[in-house]
Protein backbone atom coordinates (compact mmCIF):
# COMPACT_ATOMS: atom_id res chain seq x y z
CA UNK A 1 0.00 0.00 0.00
CA UNK A 2 3.01 2.34 1.05
CA UNK A 3 4.51 2.01 -2.43
CA UNK A 4 1.24 2.15 -4.64
CA UNK A 5 -0.24 5.38 -2.49
CA UNK A 6 3.40 6.91 -3.02
CA UNK A 7 3.31 6.25 -6.89
CA UNK A 8 -0.16 8.11 -6.67
CA UNK A 9 1.22 11.24 -5.17
CA UNK A 10 3.59 11.30 -7.46
CA UNK A 11 1.22 11.39 -10.29
CA UNK A 12 -0.78 14.20 -8.81
CA UNK A 13 2.19 15.88 -7.46
CA UNK A 14 3.61 15.68 -11.25
CA UNK A 15 0.14 17.62 -12.04
CA UNK A 16 0.77 19.58 -9.49
CA UNK A 17 3.85 20.69 -10.62
CA UNK A 18 3.11 21.27 -14.30
CA UNK A 19 0.61 23.78 -13.39
CA UNK A 20 2.32 25.78 -10.64
CA UNK A 21 5.14 26.01 -13.31
CA UNK A 22 2.89 28.18 -15.37
CA UNK A 23 1.94 30.23 -12.24
CA UNK A 24 5.42 30.77 -11.04
CA UNK A 25 6.55 31.65 -14.73
CA UNK A 26 3.58 34.33 -14.82
CA UNK A 27 4.02 35.35 -11.45
CA UNK A 28 7.80 35.90 -11.45
CA UNK A 29 8.30 37.32 -14.80
CA UNK A 30 4.90 39.13 -15.46
CA UNK A 31 4.71 39.83 -11.46
CA UNK A 32 0.94 39.80 -11.88
CA UNK A 33 -0.84 37.39 -8.89
CA UNK A 34 -3.10 35.98 -11.16
CA UNK A 35 -6.07 34.04 -9.00
CA UNK A 36 -8.17 33.34 -12.01
CA UNK A 37 -5.04 31.03 -13.57
CA UNK A 38 -6.63 27.80 -12.45
CA UNK A 39 -9.96 28.55 -14.60
CA UNK A 40 -7.31 28.11 -17.75
CA UNK A 41 -6.44 24.77 -16.44
CA UNK A 42 -10.42 24.11 -15.71
CA UNK A 43 -11.00 25.19 -19.07
CA UNK A 44 -8.56 23.14 -21.05
CA UNK A 45 -10.08 20.29 -19.32
CA UNK A 46 -13.09 21.20 -20.04
CA UNK A 47 -11.98 21.16 -23.94
CA UNK A 48 -10.26 18.21 -24.14
CA UNK A 49 -13.17 16.32 -22.35
CA UNK A 50 -15.50 17.87 -25.25
CA UNK A 51 -13.09 16.49 -28.37
CA UNK A 52 -13.32 13.14 -26.62
CA UNK A 53 -16.70 12.96 -25.75
CA UNK A 54 -18.07 14.87 -28.73
CA UNK A 55 -15.43 13.99 -31.27
CA UNK A 56 -13.80 10.89 -30.23
CA UNK A 57 -10.44 12.41 -30.46
CA UNK A 58 -7.40 11.16 -28.19
CA UNK A 59 -6.43 12.89 -25.12
CA UNK A 60 -2.91 13.55 -26.59
CA UNK A 61 -4.70 15.24 -29.51
CA UNK A 62 -6.32 17.42 -27.31
CA UNK A 63 -3.33 18.37 -25.41
CA UNK A 64 -1.00 19.38 -28.30
CA UNK A 65 -4.01 21.69 -29.34
CA UNK A 66 -5.10 23.03 -25.83
CA UNK A 67 -1.85 24.50 -25.13
CA UNK A 68 -1.68 27.12 -28.06
CA UNK A 69 -5.38 27.92 -27.25
CA UNK A 70 -4.16 28.21 -23.41
CA UNK A 71 -1.49 30.73 -24.64
CA UNK A 72 -3.86 32.44 -26.68
CA UNK A 73 -6.26 33.33 -24.21
CA UNK A 74 -4.09 34.07 -21.70
CA UNK A 75 -1.77 36.38 -23.93
CA UNK A 76 -5.31 38.01 -24.66
CA UNK A 77 -6.15 38.70 -21.01
CA UNK A 78 -3.18 39.91 -20.00
CA UNK A 79 -3.50 42.72 -23.33
CA UNK A 80 -6.76 43.54 -23.08
CA UNK A 81 -7.58 43.56 -18.76
CA UNK A 82 -4.10 43.68 -17.53
CA UNK A 83 -1.72 45.82 -19.83
CA UNK A 84 -4.43 48.57 -18.88
CA UNK A 85 -3.63 48.26 -15.18
CA UNK A 86 -0.33 47.95 -15.66
CA UNK A 87 0.05 51.47 -17.54
CA UNK A 88 -2.56 52.61 -15.18
CA UNK A 89 -0.26 52.08 -12.27
CA UNK A 90 1.70 54.73 -10.42
CA UNK A 91 3.59 52.28 -8.30
CA UNK A 92 3.63 48.69 -7.72
CA UNK A 93 1.80 48.10 -4.87
CA UNK A 94 -1.40 49.44 -6.62
CA UNK A 95 -0.45 47.05 -9.69
CA UNK A 96 -0.65 44.56 -7.14
CA UNK A 97 -4.22 44.67 -5.63
CA UNK A 98 -5.53 45.98 -8.77
CA UNK A 99 -4.77 42.94 -10.81
CA UNK A 100 -5.52 40.87 -7.34
CA UNK A 101 -8.92 42.27 -7.62
CA UNK A 102 -9.42 41.88 -11.16
CA UNK A 103 -8.74 38.37 -11.24
CA UNK A 104 -10.78 37.21 -8.77
CA UNK A 105 -13.21 39.31 -10.70
CA UNK A 106 -12.07 37.22 -13.87
CA UNK A 107 -11.95 33.80 -11.55
CA UNK A 108 -16.05 34.27 -10.56
CA UNK A 109 -16.74 35.39 -14.00
CA UNK A 110 -15.01 31.67 -15.61
CA UNK A 111 -16.37 29.73 -12.93
CA UNK A 112 -19.93 31.43 -13.77
CA UNK A 113 -19.45 30.76 -17.65
CA UNK A 114 -18.41 27.19 -16.77
CA UNK A 115 -20.95 26.17 -14.35
CA UNK A 116 -23.93 27.92 -16.95
CA UNK A 117 -22.58 25.56 -20.19
CA UNK A 118 -21.38 22.71 -18.56
CA UNK A 119 -23.35 22.17 -15.08
CA UNK A 120 -21.85 21.98 -11.65
CA UNK A 121 -21.50 17.90 -11.72
CA UNK A 122 -18.27 16.44 -11.78
CA UNK A 123 -16.84 15.40 -15.52
CA UNK A 124 -14.68 13.40 -16.92
CA UNK A 125 -14.26 10.76 -19.49
CA UNK A 126 -12.66 7.08 -19.18
CA UNK A 127 -9.29 6.55 -20.98
CA UNK A 128 -7.06 3.88 -20.90
CA UNK A 129 -8.09 2.52 -17.51
CA UNK A 130 -5.97 -0.47 -17.66
CA UNK A 131 -4.01 -1.18 -14.48
CA UNK A 132 -0.28 -1.06 -15.19
CA UNK A 133 2.09 -3.28 -12.44
CA UNK A 134 4.93 -0.65 -11.08
CA UNK A 135 6.88 -2.30 -8.48
CA UNK A 136 4.17 -4.31 -7.37
CA UNK A 137 1.83 -1.19 -7.01
CA UNK A 138 -1.09 -1.39 -9.75
CA UNK A 139 -1.94 2.27 -11.57
CA UNK A 140 -3.47 3.00 -14.23
CA UNK A 141 -1.97 3.67 -17.51
CA UNK A 142 -3.66 7.30 -18.05
CA UNK A 143 -2.07 7.85 -14.44
CA UNK A 144 1.31 6.84 -15.25
CA UNK A 145 1.33 8.61 -18.64
CA UNK A 146 0.00 11.86 -16.77
CA UNK A 147 3.09 11.70 -14.75
CA UNK A 148 5.54 10.72 -18.11
CA UNK A 149 3.70 14.15 -19.46
CA UNK A 150 4.25 16.54 -16.67
CA UNK A 151 8.15 15.91 -16.50
CA UNK A 152 8.19 15.87 -20.09
CA UNK A 153 7.18 19.58 -20.55
CA UNK A 154 8.56 20.39 -16.96
CA UNK A 155 11.75 19.17 -17.87
CA UNK A 156 11.62 20.69 -21.61
CA UNK A 157 10.75 24.13 -19.97
CA UNK A 158 13.65 24.05 -17.66
CA UNK A 159 16.12 23.04 -20.31
CA UNK A 160 14.49 26.16 -22.80
CA UNK A 161 14.89 28.66 -20.17
CA UNK A 162 18.46 27.83 -19.11
CA UNK A 163 19.98 26.83 -22.02
CA UNK A 164 17.96 29.03 -24.85
CA UNK A 165 18.50 32.82 -25.38
CA UNK A 166 14.56 33.51 -24.99
CA UNK A 167 15.38 32.01 -21.54
CA UNK A 168 18.30 34.01 -20.34
CA UNK A 169 15.80 37.26 -21.46
CA UNK A 170 12.88 35.95 -19.35
CA UNK A 171 14.98 34.94 -16.81
CA UNK A 172 16.95 38.24 -16.93
CA UNK A 173 13.02 39.86 -16.23
CA UNK A 174 12.28 37.93 -13.28
CA UNK A 175 15.80 38.08 -11.15
CA UNK A 176 16.06 41.85 -11.78
CA UNK A 177 12.94 43.55 -13.80
CA UNK A 178 14.75 47.29 -13.47
CA UNK A 179 18.22 45.95 -15.06
CA UNK A 180 16.41 43.96 -17.74
CA UNK A 181 16.25 46.95 -20.02
CA UNK A 182 19.93 47.87 -19.46
CA UNK A 183 20.61 45.54 -21.79
CA UNK A 184 17.77 45.49 -24.40
CA UNK A 185 15.24 43.36 -22.88
CA UNK A 186 11.42 44.59 -23.82
CA UNK A 187 9.98 44.46 -20.72
CA UNK A 188 7.04 44.63 -21.43
CA UNK A 189 6.92 41.80 -24.70
CA UNK A 190 8.76 39.46 -21.57
CA UNK A 191 5.97 39.81 -19.50
CA UNK A 192 3.22 39.48 -22.10
CA UNK A 193 4.95 36.10 -23.50
CA UNK A 194 5.43 34.83 -19.71
CA UNK A 195 1.45 35.21 -18.99
CA UNK A 196 0.71 33.23 -22.26
CA UNK A 197 3.47 30.58 -21.79
CA UNK A 198 2.07 30.48 -18.26
CA UNK A 199 -1.70 30.30 -19.29
CA UNK A 200 -0.29 28.01 -22.54
CA UNK A 201 1.17 25.35 -19.01
CA UNK A 202 -2.25 25.71 -17.22
CA UNK A 203 -3.97 24.52 -19.70
CA UNK A 204 -1.81 21.55 -20.73
CA UNK A 205 -2.49 20.69 -16.56
CA UNK A 206 -5.84 20.97 -17.22
CA UNK A 207 -5.87 18.42 -20.54
CA UNK A 208 -3.43 15.95 -17.98
CA UNK A 209 -5.70 15.90 -15.05
CA UNK A 210 -9.01 15.12 -17.25
CA UNK A 211 -7.04 11.88 -18.17
CA UNK A 212 -7.48 10.48 -14.81
CA UNK A 213 -9.49 12.58 -12.63
CA UNK A 214 -13.21 13.93 -12.97
CA UNK A 215 -13.37 17.86 -12.46
CA UNK A 216 -15.86 20.59 -11.63
CA UNK A 217 -16.72 23.94 -12.92
CA UNK A 218 -15.72 25.28 -9.69
CA UNK A 219 -12.31 23.68 -9.10
CA UNK A 220 -9.65 26.08 -11.05
CA UNK A 221 -10.19 27.85 -7.52
CA UNK A 222 -8.61 24.52 -4.92
CA UNK A 223 -5.98 24.41 -8.26
CA UNK A 224 -4.75 28.04 -8.00
CA UNK A 225 -4.88 27.37 -4.53
CA UNK A 226 -2.68 24.79 -4.41
CA UNK A 227 -0.40 25.88 -6.84
CA UNK A 228 -0.10 29.54 -5.51
CA UNK A 229 1.29 27.42 -2.12
CA UNK A 230 3.80 25.70 -4.40
CA UNK A 231 5.14 28.61 -5.89
CA UNK A 232 5.83 29.97 -2.55
CA UNK A 233 7.27 27.02 -1.45
CA UNK A 234 9.84 26.42 -4.44
CA UNK A 235 10.56 30.32 -4.35
CA UNK A 236 8.43 32.84 -6.57
CA UNK A 237 9.97 31.89 -10.49
CA UNK A 238 12.08 29.27 -9.07
CA UNK A 239 11.03 26.80 -11.78
CA UNK A 240 13.40 23.74 -10.11
CA UNK A 241 11.76 24.90 -6.79
CA UNK A 242 7.91 24.71 -8.11
CA UNK A 243 9.39 20.98 -9.53
CA UNK A 244 10.16 19.79 -6.36
CA UNK A 245 7.63 21.50 -4.41
CA UNK A 246 4.64 19.73 -6.46
CA UNK A 247 6.01 16.65 -6.31
CA UNK A 248 6.01 17.25 -2.72
CA UNK A 249 2.26 18.35 -2.08
CA UNK A 250 1.46 15.55 -4.33
CA UNK A 251 2.39 12.50 -2.11
CA UNK A 252 1.54 14.66 1.21
CA UNK A 253 -2.45 15.34 -0.04
CA UNK A 254 -2.07 11.06 -1.23
CA UNK A 255 -1.19 10.07 2.12
CA UNK A 256 -3.07 11.99 4.02
CA UNK A 257 -6.10 10.90 2.08
CA UNK A 258 -5.28 7.37 2.37
CA UNK A 259 -4.37 7.69 6.27
CA UNK A 260 -6.65 9.90 7.57
CA UNK A 261 -9.22 11.14 5.15
CA UNK A 262 -9.60 12.62 1.95
CA UNK A 263 -11.57 15.86 2.85
CA UNK A 264 -8.66 16.44 4.48
CA UNK A 265 -6.45 16.89 1.67
CA UNK A 266 -6.50 20.90 1.44
CA UNK A 267 -5.85 20.92 5.30
CA UNK A 268 -2.66 19.47 4.73
CA UNK A 269 -1.99 21.86 1.93
CA UNK A 270 -2.20 24.31 4.36
CA UNK A 271 -0.48 23.04 7.02
CA UNK A 272 2.57 22.94 4.92
CA UNK A 273 2.28 26.40 3.53
CA UNK A 274 1.85 27.61 7.27
CA UNK A 275 5.26 25.93 8.10
CA UNK A 276 6.43 27.48 4.78
CA UNK A 277 5.45 30.76 6.19
CA UNK A 278 6.56 30.44 9.23
CA UNK A 279 10.16 28.88 8.93
CA UNK A 280 11.37 29.63 4.94
CA UNK A 281 9.04 32.40 3.55
CA UNK A 282 11.47 32.82 0.78
CA UNK A 283 10.79 29.55 -0.54
CA UNK A 284 12.31 25.90 0.77
CA UNK A 285 15.31 26.15 -1.37
CA UNK A 286 16.08 29.78 -1.12
CA UNK B 1 -19.54 69.93 8.40
CA UNK B 2 -18.58 70.60 12.11
CA UNK B 3 -18.33 67.54 14.52
CA UNK B 4 -21.47 68.15 16.56
CA UNK B 5 -23.39 67.71 13.63
CA UNK B 6 -21.93 65.35 12.23
CA UNK B 7 -23.11 63.07 15.57
CA UNK B 8 -25.95 64.69 15.55
CA UNK B 9 -27.06 63.26 11.89
CA UNK B 10 -25.77 59.75 12.63
CA UNK B 11 -27.47 59.38 15.95
CA UNK B 12 -30.97 60.74 13.64
CA UNK B 13 -30.15 58.95 11.04
CA UNK B 14 -29.54 55.65 13.41
CA UNK B 15 -33.09 56.05 15.01
CA UNK B 16 -34.51 56.53 11.48
CA UNK B 17 -33.04 53.05 10.49
CA UNK B 18 -34.48 51.66 14.25
CA UNK B 19 -37.84 52.58 13.09
CA UNK B 20 -37.74 51.38 9.27
CA UNK B 21 -39.20 48.07 10.32
CA UNK B 22 -42.58 49.48 11.56
CA UNK B 23 -44.16 50.37 8.26
CA UNK B 24 -43.43 46.90 6.46
CA UNK B 25 -44.63 43.48 6.93
CA UNK B 26 -42.68 40.24 7.13
CA UNK B 27 -40.51 40.13 4.02
CA UNK B 28 -39.53 43.76 4.64
CA UNK B 29 -37.85 42.68 7.36
CA UNK B 30 -36.02 40.21 5.54
CA UNK B 31 -34.75 42.48 3.05
CA UNK B 32 -33.81 44.88 5.82
CA UNK B 33 -31.84 42.34 7.29
CA UNK B 34 -30.05 41.57 4.52
CA UNK B 35 -28.92 45.12 3.29
CA UNK B 36 -27.74 45.54 6.82
CA UNK B 37 -25.88 42.65 6.52
CA UNK B 38 -24.08 43.50 3.53
CA UNK B 39 -23.46 46.97 5.69
CA UNK B 40 -22.05 45.88 8.40
CA UNK B 41 -19.88 43.06 6.23
CA UNK B 42 -18.29 46.06 3.79
CA UNK B 43 -17.82 48.45 6.81
CA UNK B 44 -16.21 45.54 8.62
CA UNK B 45 -13.90 44.66 5.34
CA UNK B 46 -12.87 48.00 4.71
CA UNK B 47 -11.61 48.93 8.57
CA UNK B 48 -8.97 46.84 8.29
CA UNK B 49 -8.13 46.63 4.29
CA UNK B 50 -9.50 50.58 3.42
CA UNK B 51 -6.56 51.97 5.28
CA UNK B 52 -4.03 49.11 5.04
CA UNK B 53 -4.25 48.28 1.20
CA UNK B 54 -4.38 43.91 2.69
CA UNK B 55 -6.69 42.38 0.43
CA UNK B 56 -8.63 40.13 2.37
CA UNK B 57 -10.40 37.57 0.10
CA UNK B 58 -11.33 35.26 3.87
CA UNK B 59 -14.71 37.28 4.82
CA UNK B 60 -16.93 34.21 4.62
CA UNK B 61 -14.64 32.27 6.38
CA UNK B 62 -15.06 34.17 9.50
CA UNK B 63 -19.29 35.02 8.69
CA UNK B 64 -19.22 31.31 8.26
CA UNK B 65 -17.67 30.64 11.82
CA UNK B 66 -20.05 32.87 13.65
CA UNK B 67 -22.82 30.99 11.51
CA UNK B 68 -21.70 27.55 12.69
CA UNK B 69 -21.08 28.58 15.85
CA UNK B 70 -24.81 29.19 16.74
CA UNK B 71 -25.49 26.14 15.14
CA UNK B 72 -23.43 24.20 17.50
CA UNK B 73 -24.45 25.41 20.60
CA UNK B 74 -27.98 27.11 19.71
CA UNK B 75 -29.03 24.21 22.20
CA UNK B 76 -26.98 24.47 25.17
CA UNK B 77 -26.52 28.11 25.52
CA UNK B 78 -28.49 31.57 25.77
CA UNK B 79 -28.09 33.69 22.47
CA UNK B 80 -26.24 36.11 24.33
CA UNK B 81 -23.26 33.86 25.42
CA UNK B 82 -23.31 32.07 22.02
CA UNK B 83 -22.71 35.59 20.43
CA UNK B 84 -19.69 35.84 22.97
CA UNK B 85 -18.49 32.76 22.28
CA UNK B 86 -18.20 33.25 19.00
CA UNK B 87 -16.41 36.63 18.40
CA UNK B 88 -13.98 34.82 21.01
CA UNK B 89 -13.29 31.79 17.96
CA UNK B 90 -13.70 33.75 15.40
CA UNK B 91 -10.80 36.11 17.40
CA UNK B 92 -8.61 33.04 17.64
CA UNK B 93 -8.97 32.23 14.33
CA UNK B 94 -7.97 35.78 12.87
CA UNK B 95 -4.98 36.16 15.59
CA UNK B 96 -3.79 32.69 14.16
CA UNK B 97 -3.65 33.73 10.82
CA UNK B 98 -2.76 37.37 11.20
CA UNK B 99 0.11 36.21 13.00
CA UNK B 100 1.28 33.39 10.45
CA UNK B 101 1.00 36.20 7.72
CA UNK B 102 0.47 39.41 8.69
CA UNK B 103 4.34 40.10 9.44
CA UNK B 104 5.59 38.96 5.60
CA UNK B 105 4.92 41.10 2.63
CA UNK B 106 0.92 41.39 1.68
CA UNK B 107 0.91 38.72 -1.30
CA UNK B 108 1.07 35.88 1.46
CA UNK B 109 -1.84 37.26 3.63
CA UNK B 110 -3.93 37.30 0.08
CA UNK B 111 -3.08 33.96 -0.37
CA UNK B 112 -3.57 32.71 2.73
CA UNK B 113 -7.09 34.39 2.88
CA UNK B 114 -8.18 33.11 -0.52
CA UNK B 115 -8.28 29.06 0.90
CA UNK B 116 -9.08 29.56 4.02
CA UNK B 117 -12.71 29.75 4.20
CA UNK B 118 -12.25 26.29 1.80
CA UNK B 119 -10.26 25.37 5.01
CA UNK B 120 -12.16 25.66 7.62
CA UNK B 121 -15.27 24.08 5.47
CA UNK B 122 -13.46 20.98 5.20
CA UNK B 123 -12.24 20.92 8.71
CA UNK B 124 -15.81 21.49 10.00
CA UNK B 125 -17.25 18.70 7.34
CA UNK B 126 -14.42 16.92 8.26
CA UNK B 127 -15.10 16.70 12.42
CA UNK B 128 -18.91 16.67 11.87
CA UNK B 129 -18.81 13.12 9.58
CA UNK B 130 -15.94 11.54 11.31
CA UNK B 131 -15.75 12.72 14.90
CA UNK B 132 -19.87 13.81 15.68
CA UNK B 133 -21.61 12.12 12.92
CA UNK B 134 -23.71 15.08 12.27
CA UNK B 135 -23.27 16.61 9.36
CA UNK B 136 -25.85 19.84 9.21
CA UNK B 137 -27.89 21.14 12.05
CA UNK B 138 -31.01 22.57 12.89
CA UNK B 139 -30.77 25.95 15.00
CA UNK B 140 -34.38 26.90 17.00
CA UNK B 141 -33.30 30.15 19.09
CA UNK B 142 -36.51 32.46 20.14
CA UNK B 143 -35.82 35.75 18.14
CA UNK B 144 -37.68 37.51 15.53
CA UNK B 145 -36.29 39.07 12.34
CA UNK B 146 -37.00 42.55 13.44
CA UNK B 147 -34.71 41.90 16.60
CA UNK B 148 -32.17 40.15 14.35
CA UNK B 149 -31.94 43.52 12.16
CA UNK B 150 -32.03 45.64 15.22
CA UNK B 151 -28.90 43.92 16.33
CA UNK B 152 -27.10 44.43 13.15
CA UNK B 153 -28.17 48.29 12.86
CA UNK B 154 -25.97 47.92 16.48
CA UNK B 155 -23.38 46.11 15.08
CA UNK B 156 -22.99 48.71 11.98
CA UNK B 157 -23.27 51.51 14.36
CA UNK B 158 -20.59 50.07 16.29
CA UNK B 159 -18.37 49.15 13.24
CA UNK B 160 -18.74 52.66 11.68
CA UNK B 161 -18.17 54.04 15.11
CA UNK B 162 -14.87 52.02 15.67
CA UNK B 163 -14.12 53.36 12.26
CA UNK B 164 -14.22 57.45 13.04
CA UNK B 165 -12.74 56.81 16.17
CA UNK B 166 -9.70 54.66 14.45
CA UNK B 167 -9.57 57.77 11.66
CA UNK B 168 -9.35 60.16 14.85
CA UNK B 169 -6.87 58.62 17.02
CA UNK B 170 -2.73 58.03 16.59
CA UNK B 171 -3.80 54.50 15.40
CA UNK B 172 -5.56 55.79 12.01
CA UNK B 173 -2.33 57.71 11.69
CA UNK B 174 -0.15 54.79 11.53
CA UNK B 175 -2.67 52.74 9.61
CA UNK B 176 -2.67 55.17 7.14
CA UNK B 177 1.02 55.32 7.14
CA UNK B 178 1.37 51.43 6.69
CA UNK B 179 -1.20 51.88 3.24
CA UNK B 180 0.88 54.05 1.78
CA UNK B 181 4.72 53.17 2.63
CA UNK B 182 4.96 50.07 4.95
CA UNK B 183 8.94 50.78 5.00
CA UNK B 184 8.51 54.51 5.87
CA UNK B 185 5.83 53.59 8.61
CA UNK B 186 8.26 51.13 9.75
CA UNK B 187 10.96 53.49 10.01
CA UNK B 188 8.57 56.21 11.45
CA UNK B 189 8.15 53.82 14.92
CA UNK B 190 4.89 52.72 13.59
CA UNK B 191 4.32 49.07 15.06
CA UNK B 192 3.31 47.68 11.95
CA UNK B 193 2.65 44.03 12.61
CA UNK B 194 0.87 44.90 15.70
CA UNK B 195 -1.36 47.27 13.82
CA UNK B 196 -2.22 45.02 11.21
CA UNK B 197 -2.99 42.21 13.57
CA UNK B 198 -5.37 44.58 15.72
CA UNK B 199 -7.28 45.69 12.80
CA UNK B 200 -7.47 42.45 11.00
CA UNK B 201 -8.36 41.32 14.57
CA UNK B 202 -11.23 43.77 15.07
CA UNK B 203 -12.86 43.81 11.51
CA UNK B 204 -12.81 39.63 11.79
CA UNK B 205 -14.58 39.59 14.90
CA UNK B 206 -17.10 42.13 13.40
CA UNK B 207 -17.60 40.15 10.67
CA UNK B 208 -17.97 36.89 12.50
CA UNK B 209 -20.87 38.44 14.80
CA UNK B 210 -22.72 39.23 11.67
CA UNK B 211 -22.78 35.35 11.04
CA UNK B 212 -23.78 34.31 14.22
CA UNK B 213 -26.43 37.06 14.53
CA UNK B 214 -28.14 35.80 11.13
CA UNK B 215 -27.91 32.32 11.72
CA UNK B 216 -31.36 31.31 13.50
CA UNK B 217 -32.57 32.89 9.91
CA UNK B 218 -31.60 29.94 8.34
CA UNK B 219 -33.36 27.37 10.68
CA UNK B 220 -31.01 24.43 8.76
CA UNK B 221 -27.53 24.91 8.58
CA UNK B 222 -24.53 22.89 6.93
CA UNK B 223 -20.88 23.82 5.94
CA UNK B 224 -21.74 24.37 2.51
CA UNK B 225 -24.03 26.92 2.83
CA UNK B 226 -22.59 29.01 5.25
CA UNK B 227 -19.24 29.09 4.07
CA UNK B 228 -20.81 30.42 0.32
CA UNK B 229 -17.67 31.84 -1.30
CA UNK B 230 -19.92 34.43 -3.24
CA UNK B 231 -20.21 36.19 0.36
CA UNK B 232 -17.18 37.15 0.57
CA UNK B 233 -17.53 38.47 -3.64
CA UNK B 234 -20.45 40.91 -2.64
CA UNK B 235 -18.91 41.96 0.30
CA UNK B 236 -15.71 43.30 -1.81
CA UNK B 237 -17.76 44.24 -4.42
CA UNK B 238 -19.86 46.28 -2.45
CA UNK B 239 -16.73 48.14 -0.67
CA UNK B 240 -14.83 49.06 -3.72
CA UNK B 241 -17.53 50.37 -5.44
CA UNK B 242 -18.37 52.56 -2.29
CA UNK B 243 -14.49 53.12 -1.83
CA UNK B 244 -12.67 51.52 1.35
CA UNK B 245 -10.80 54.31 2.04
CA UNK B 246 -13.50 56.30 3.65
CA UNK B 247 -15.87 55.68 6.25
CA UNK B 248 -19.01 56.14 4.74
CA UNK B 249 -17.85 54.28 1.17
CA UNK B 250 -19.03 50.75 1.98
CA UNK B 251 -22.59 51.94 3.07
CA UNK B 252 -22.40 53.82 0.08
CA UNK B 253 -21.63 50.77 -2.01
CA UNK B 254 -23.60 48.16 -0.17
CA UNK B 255 -27.28 49.68 -0.26
CA UNK B 256 -27.60 49.97 -4.11
CA UNK B 257 -25.42 47.11 -4.86
CA UNK B 258 -27.58 44.81 -2.23
CA UNK B 259 -30.99 45.59 -4.01
CA UNK B 260 -29.22 45.06 -7.70
CA UNK B 261 -28.16 41.82 -6.72
CA UNK B 262 -31.17 40.91 -5.38
CA UNK B 263 -33.06 41.88 -8.64
CA UNK B 264 -29.88 39.88 -10.84
CA UNK B 265 -30.85 36.59 -8.33
CA UNK B 266 -34.17 36.20 -9.04
CA UNK B 267 -34.11 37.64 -12.21
CA UNK B 268 -31.13 35.98 -13.80
CA UNK B 269 -30.21 33.03 -11.47
CA UNK B 270 -28.18 31.32 -13.54
CA UNK B 271 -26.32 34.03 -14.95
CA UNK B 272 -25.72 35.53 -11.44
CA UNK B 273 -22.10 34.86 -11.28
CA UNK B 274 -21.32 36.02 -14.73
CA UNK B 275 -23.04 39.23 -14.38
CA UNK B 276 -21.56 39.54 -10.73
CA UNK B 277 -17.63 38.98 -12.25
CA UNK B 278 -18.51 41.41 -14.88
CA UNK B 279 -19.63 44.05 -12.24
CA UNK B 280 -16.63 43.49 -10.62
CA UNK B 281 -14.41 44.10 -13.11
CA UNK B 282 -15.80 47.33 -14.72
CA UNK B 283 -15.93 48.34 -10.89
CA UNK B 284 -12.20 48.06 -11.04
CA UNK B 285 -11.51 49.63 -14.30
CA UNK B 286 -14.38 52.75 -14.02
CA UNK B 287 -14.00 53.85 -10.55
CA UNK B 288 -10.72 52.30 -8.89
CA UNK B 289 -10.94 55.00 -5.76
CA UNK B 290 -14.71 53.91 -4.85
CA UNK B 291 -17.69 55.86 -5.89
CA UNK B 292 -17.35 58.52 -3.27
CA UNK B 293 -13.74 59.70 -4.49
CA UNK B 294 -15.67 60.99 -7.51
CA UNK B 295 -17.45 63.75 -5.55
CA UNK B 296 -14.30 64.67 -4.13
CA UNK B 297 -12.82 64.65 -8.20
CA UNK B 298 -15.76 66.64 -8.98
CA UNK B 299 -15.80 69.49 -6.36
CA UNK B 300 -11.92 69.73 -6.82
CA UNK B 301 -12.60 70.02 -10.82
CA UNK B 302 -15.26 73.03 -9.36
CA UNK B 303 -12.49 74.68 -7.12
CA UNK B 304 -9.67 74.48 -10.11
CA UNK B 305 -12.08 76.53 -12.33
CA UNK B 306 -13.08 79.17 -9.72
CA UNK B 307 -9.68 79.86 -8.64
CA UNK B 308 -8.73 80.21 -12.58
CA UNK B 309 -12.11 82.65 -12.86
Amino acid sequence: MFLSTLVIGLVLGGTYALIALGLTIQYGIARIMNLAYGEITIAGAFFVLMLVSAMGLSPILGLILVVPLGFAISWLVYGVVLHPLVKRATHGGQLEIDSILVTFGLMFLAQGLFTMFFGSEFKGYNWLQVPVNLLGAKIAAGRMLGLVIAVLIGGGLWIAMQRTRWGVNLRAVANHPEFAPLVGIDRDRAARMAFGLGGGIAAAGGAVLSMYQPFTAIDGGFLTMKALVIVIMGGVGNLGGALMAGLLIGVVEAFVSYAIDPGLTLAATYAIFLGVLLWRPKGLFA
Amino acid sequence: MSKQFGILAFVVLTAAMAALPFGIGEYGHGVLVGMMSYIVLASAWALFSGPTRYVSLATVAFFGIGAYTVAVLADHLPFGAILVVAGVIGLGVALLVGMATLRLAGVYFVIFSFGLAELVRQLITWFETSVTHTLGRYIFVEITTVQIYWLLLGLAVITLALRWWIEQSRLGLAVHAIGDDETVARHAGVNVTGVKLALFAVSSVLITLAGAIQAPRWTYVEPSIVFNPTISFITLVMALLGGPGRMWGPVAGAVPLYFLFEWIATRFPDQNAVILGLVFVAIVFLVPGGLLSLIDKWRARGSGEQSHA
